[in-house]
């Protein structure tokens, strides 16, 4: 109980610190700094606030932050196929991506049918799609549209739902009943510190940007800053954690941060293909949803499983 | 009152739409607002995007064969007080621009699609010349060009279940019928007006 109390708290102060720097920067004009990035500071700090309010409530009821995950998935997916150029012809696909699959993945998790809702997507969907275009008889481009929306699915939905799913993980040792709690509640801190780390550490001292042409400011010294900001904040949060030696939560926190990293990148390099539709008027804010859940879609799965694999116990 | 707010909300969320005023602001004035049409659902999302005290003054113009069939579709012509317009038979005695122009007397505004139709695609189509005789009768009708971008892909034409993508609403700034502006000139420049907006 105590450590919940300690957990939150913790992050509460790392939120409420970065908040107050954020908005001092916010009112320093004089130091010259980018106004872009102080904003995209700000955004980030947002997003993290809302992140640990929904966990906040991980901590009373599972089946709701499922089911807010879910919601979450749903407009992730949206924005996603916004930005996708798809024809007529798979309008009927995305019915069943939309009111069908993304729902019953949902509710799988909640009801913690491991075997079913790990391969609904990848098996029975992936398949589901390309015989559903396919009868749709627009045979155009058809390997494209078909790995577009399977590509869709499975980032803002699959992925996504594997966070909920640590609620339902057992290890060996297990303090407290809301130790899964605790678990979803350190790794979404995770990964959203590690992207804010990022971010700042590239800004400040970036010199080798890793491809200059899909995301100008992400850096080798911020994502390794990344990582080893990652590692102290893991070293820091290590009582409240199931791991049983630093090295663990060090190694995971390390992971946590190179995945986030690499799913930023990679959605960056979708919304750089089709850019124009990206600075539409279609999606709102510093680019919607997805900007924020980018990382966790990618550091989620990944996460899960090496959990799953090396210290779970079964039930 | 409940369909009003049931409606509205269902079609917020399936078309997720924004909604912008691009030099051009919600007024209580008499007002013809015309914009593209490729969707069922156009005229919920116009008429839902106005502010509660415009919507109550502002009628869709609607098609009576298609608003006339059926228990649902009767019911919900009526909440959103649509003025239905007979395609097939138009008289002469008794012109759509004439019924429109009558119903709205001096405080409704209008919502119209003067394309007559919904068009396949994102492809805006020619418009119909109803528009034309509407402001010659009334030049002092203020004409606001609303754009309606992704609706195409959310409720194509020919499907009846929507894919909730998210889409956009463009209201922009009014234009009026120059004195002694040709016919075919005046509804190119409403055309384009509507075009225009989508990168605005």
């Amino acid at each position: 109980m105590i450590k919940d109390w300690a957990l939150m708290g913790t992050v509460l102060g790392l939120l409420t610190a970065a908040t107050f720097a954020g908005q001092w920067l916010r009112r320093q004009t004089s130091l010259g700094l980018d106004q872009r990035a102080v904003t995209a500071f700000n955004s980030r700090v947002q997003a993290w606030w809302f992140f640990s309010v929904v966990l906040g409530l991980a901590f009373f009821n599972r089946q709701l932050t499922v089911v807010l995950f879910g919601c979450l998935a749903f407009w992730a997916l949206r924005e996603f196929l916004t930005l996708t150029p798809t024809r007529a012809g798979d309008h009927r696909a995305l019915f069943w991506v939309f009111f069908f699959f993304t729902p019953l993945q949902f509710v799988l998790v909640a009801y913690n049918n491991y075997a079913f809702y790990s391969i609904l997507i990848p098996v029975y969907a992936f398949l589901f799609i390309a015989a559903r275009v396919a009868i749709s008889g627009d045979y155009q481009r058809f390997l494209e549209r078909v790995a577009k929306i399977q590509f869709g699915l499975l980032v803002c939905v699959y992925c996504l739902s594997f966070a909920p799913a640590l609620l339902f993980l057992n290890w060996k040792h297990m303090d407290g009943g809301y130790a899964n709690a605790r678990l979803l509640f350190f790794f979404i801190t995770m990964v959203l510190f590690a992207e804010l780390a990022q971010f700042l550490a590239s800004r400040l001292f970036g010199r080798h940007i890793i491809v200059k042409a899909i995301d100008d400011s992400r850096s080798w010294e911020g994502v390794l800053t990344a990582a080893g900001a990652s590692a102290m904040l893991g070293l820091t949060l290590y009582w409240a954690t199931p791991f049983t030696a630093w090295w663990q939560v060090v190694a995971m926190s390390m992971l946590i941060a190179a995945m986030a990293s690499a799913g930023a990148l990679t959605m960056a390099a979708i919304k750089r293909d089709r850019g124009e539709v990206t600075s539409s008027t279609l999606i709102e804010g510093h680019g919607g949803v997805l900007n924020r859940i980018d990382a966790i879609c990618f550091a989620a799965p990944v996460f899960y499983h090496v959990f799953n694999y090396f210290f779970a116990a079964p039930p | 009152m409940i369909t009003e707010t049931l409606l509205i909300w269902t079609a917020r969320f399936i078309s997720g739409v924004s909604v912008r005023w691009v030099d051009s602001q919600p007024d209580t004035c008499q007002r013809v607002y015309f914009a593209n049409h490729t969707s069922h659902l156009d005229v919920v999302l116009v008429w839902s995007a106005l502010p509660t005290d415009v919507r109550r003054l502002t009628r869709p113009i609607a098609a009576k064969d298609y608003w006339e069939r059926g228990f649902v579709r009767r019911h919900l012509h009526q909440v959103f007080n649509a003025m239905l317009i007979d395609r097939k038979e138009i008289k002469v005695h008794q012109s759509p621009v004439d019924l429109m122009l009558r119903e709205i007397g001096d405080t409704h505004s209008l919502i119209l699609f003067p394309e007559g139709g919904r068009s396949p695609g994102e492809g805006i189509g020619e418009f119909k010349s109803g528009l034309y005789y509407l402001s010659k009768k009334r030049p002092d009708l203020e004409l606001i060009p609303v754009h309606i971008n992704n609706m195409n892909r959310i409720l194509p034409r020919g499907e009846f279940l929507p894919v909730p993508l998210l889409s956009s609403l463009t209201f922009g700034p009014p234009i009026w019928l120059e004195a002694g502006e040709p016919k075919n000139e005046f509804l190119a420049r409403a055309r384009a007006a509507v075009v225009g907006l989508k990168d605005k």
